[in-house]
């Protein structure tokens, strides 16, 4: 069990799920995020004001996943969540313990 | 249908004719009769007099009642709106709430001695308590200030820019100021400051009152000294006096919501219209001048506030365009009734371009913190638009100034009368002087009393939380 969380465009959201469901993930939760990386925001004007908006709205992706479909999940995004340009996100991928599934107390990978 | 109900349908038909034939020739007779007796022609004359009086004065009353709920949208939601979106997401509640308490707090005030000291007859500086209570203050009118309106509906037209002035000033202390000050502090100063002006300039006998027989005939036809120059000028003591919001000018307080802000700016255009319009006081031709050169000038200034952006940042903000329509609004309000449509576009745009360059230049060069720039806006394009009042102003549309005979004299320095850009120069000085000493005056008061700025602490949390105990978004709930 491996845990992928992707950081991507908010424009790419729909794309995205749409690759990961033609791959065969299930599952996933999303967040409304804050964050920039190399990209530094921008800056916006009110009134002759200048204002850095340093931190730009990110969605991030959670998936916790069978071994086997890690590669695949990675292409998938890459694929359809770049533009080529900077800000485009980040993927992390780490090792997951243990599963549980709340409702029937299922546990390893056939809680996912 | 057969041939013998035909007959006997048409048989009856004709009988019904016949008796209403019958039934009208006994009334005309009895018409005639009557005509025997019919009250002379000058008796019918004059009653043909008072209903022509009667209908011209429903026409008015109808339209300067209308215009007086235009002015009150101003304010709520207008300017709550306008203000409100400008301000930090924990602030905005507090900032509505400071232009929707004046509508009930200067209301109360207005009935019981503001009225009265606005426009009662006094002396020239200002009204007297003779109407305290609104005593005197009926349904009929006072040919003075409007010949075909009840004197309660100028009464409460005059209230409606009562209360949305002082609401202007608090957009140069948002943020910062505890609710209790604030409600102190525009009392005294509608006392103080806004009633001798609003006196002065349209009351009877007032010092600057271009048609009541004033020292000095200002025109103002709206209220461009009466409610911008005062409330801009006081907006900036209070913004001097009160010193900068925490942070300011290096964190960041962009507008929470520009939305907000861009509805209450199209709120105040449309309502404007009733303010500007209604000052004709009638519904004739002059509401119509006042009408079209409001829209003109607004048009006008959003065209050129929006353009200096443009040429600066490369871009025209929604936020630019729609101040640069309040201040080509505040520019042409003393104008309206006074100067031809082209004027007003002229007008709007220079207001546009000036307090564009007030808002943005001049506030960072002095480094004050006039929040929602209440100075910049109304205080520079008010004080602008009086002065240009005084060149554009054209007997042609509004003849004010008439010699011995009734004959129209030259209105302003278009007309070649430049005389009046002294005047208006005198109003706007006198608008000025008031403001600083008035506002100065009434905020060490409350400063001593009540006290006018909130805790750092109370700053920092918000003003909605503090001064309140509610927050303008829940979004968990």
């Amino acid at each position: 069990m491996q845990k992928i969380e992707a950081v991507i465009q908010p424009s790419k959201l729909d794309a995205v799920k749409d690759a990961l469901l033609e791959v065969g993930i299930e599952g996933m939760t999303i967040l409304e995020a804050r964050g920039h990386g190399r990209q530094k925001g921008h800056t916006e004007f009110y009134r002759g004001r200048e204002y850095t908006v340093d931190l730009l709205p990110k969605i991030k992706l959670e998936m916790v996943i069978a071994d086997e479909l890690v590669e695949k999940a990675v292409q998938a995004i890459q694929s359809s969540a770049r533009t080529g340009k900077i800000g485009d996100g980040k993927i992390f991928i780490s090792r997951i313990d243990e599963a549980i599934r709340i409702r029937n107390d299922e546990r390893g990978s056939s809680a996912l | 249908m057969s041939y013998n109900e035909f007959l006997f349908g048409s048989v009856m038909r004709s009988c019904f004719l016949w008796l209403l034939l019958v039934l009208s020739m006994c009334c005309s007779s009895a018409a005639v009769a009557q005509t025997a007796s019919t009250p002379s022609t000058a008796d019918r004359l004059a009653k043909l007099e008072a209903q022509v009086a009667q209908a011209q004065s429903s026409a008015d009353n109808s339209w300067m009642l209308v215009s007086s709920a235009l002015v009150l949208m101003m304010t709520g939601p207008g300017l709550a709106l306008f203000y409100g979106g400008l301000v930090r997401k924990k602030n905005v509640l507090s900032t509505m709430m400071q232009s929707f308490a004046m509508m009930a707090i200067i209301t109360l005030m207005w009935a019981i001695v503001n009225y009265s000291l606005a426009f009662g007859s006094g002396t020239s500086f200002i009204g007297s308590f003779h109407h305290m209570f609104l005593h005197g203050v009926g349904l009929t009118p006072d040919p003075d200030y409007a010949a075909t309106l009840p004197l309660q509906t100028f009464m409460i037209y005059q209230l409606m820019f009562a209360i949305i002035t002082p609401a202007l000033i608090t957009g140069a202390f948002a943020e910062r100021m505890k609710f209790s000050g604030m409600a102190a502090f525009l009392i005294l100063w509608s006392i103080v400051v806004y009633s001798p002006m609003a006196h002065m300039v349209w009351g009877k006998g007032g010092l600057l009152n271009a048609s009541l027989g004033g020292r000095f005939p200002c025109l103002d036809f709206a209220g461009g000294t009466v409610v911008h120059v005062t409330s801009g000028v006081s907006a900036l003591v209070c913004a001097l006096y009160l010193g900068k919001r925490l942070g300011y000018p290096k964190d960041a307080m962009p507008p929470h919501s520009v939305v907000l802000s861009f509805i209450g700016a199209c709120l105040l255009w449309v309502g404007w219209f009733g303010f500007n319009a209604g000052s004709a006081l009638a519904a004739g031709t002059l509401a119509t001048s006042a009408f079209v050169n409001t829209h003109f000038a607004a048009a006008a200034a959003a065209i050129s506030w929006a353009l200096a952006e443009w040429i600066r940042n490369g871009k025209p903000s929604a936020l630019g365009a729609i101040s640069g329509s309040v201040a080509g609004l505040v520019a042409i309000t003393p104008a309206a009734g006074f100067v031809q449509p082209m004027s007003a576009i002229v007008i709007g745009l220079i207001a546009g371009f000036f307090c564009y360059f007030m808002v943005i230049k001049v506030k960072s060069w002095f480094g004050y913190d006039d929040s929602l720039d209440a100075f910049g806006v109304h205080g520079a394009g008010g004080t602008l638009g009086a002065i240009l009042t005084g060149i554009f102003a054209s007997s042609a549309i509004n003849p004010i100034f008439k010699d011995a005979n009734g004959v129209a004299r030259a209105s302003g320095a278009i007309d070649g009368n430049w005389h009046q850009v002294l005047n208006q120069l005198m109003g706007v000085a006198i608008a000025w002087v008031i403001s600083i000493v008035g506002t100065l005056i009434v905020l060490k008061i409350v400063d001593a009393t009540i006290g006018l700025r909130v805790t750092t602490e109370h700053e920092s949390e918000g003003l909605d939380l503090t001064q309140h105990g509610e927050e303008g978004y829940d979004f968990a709930s």
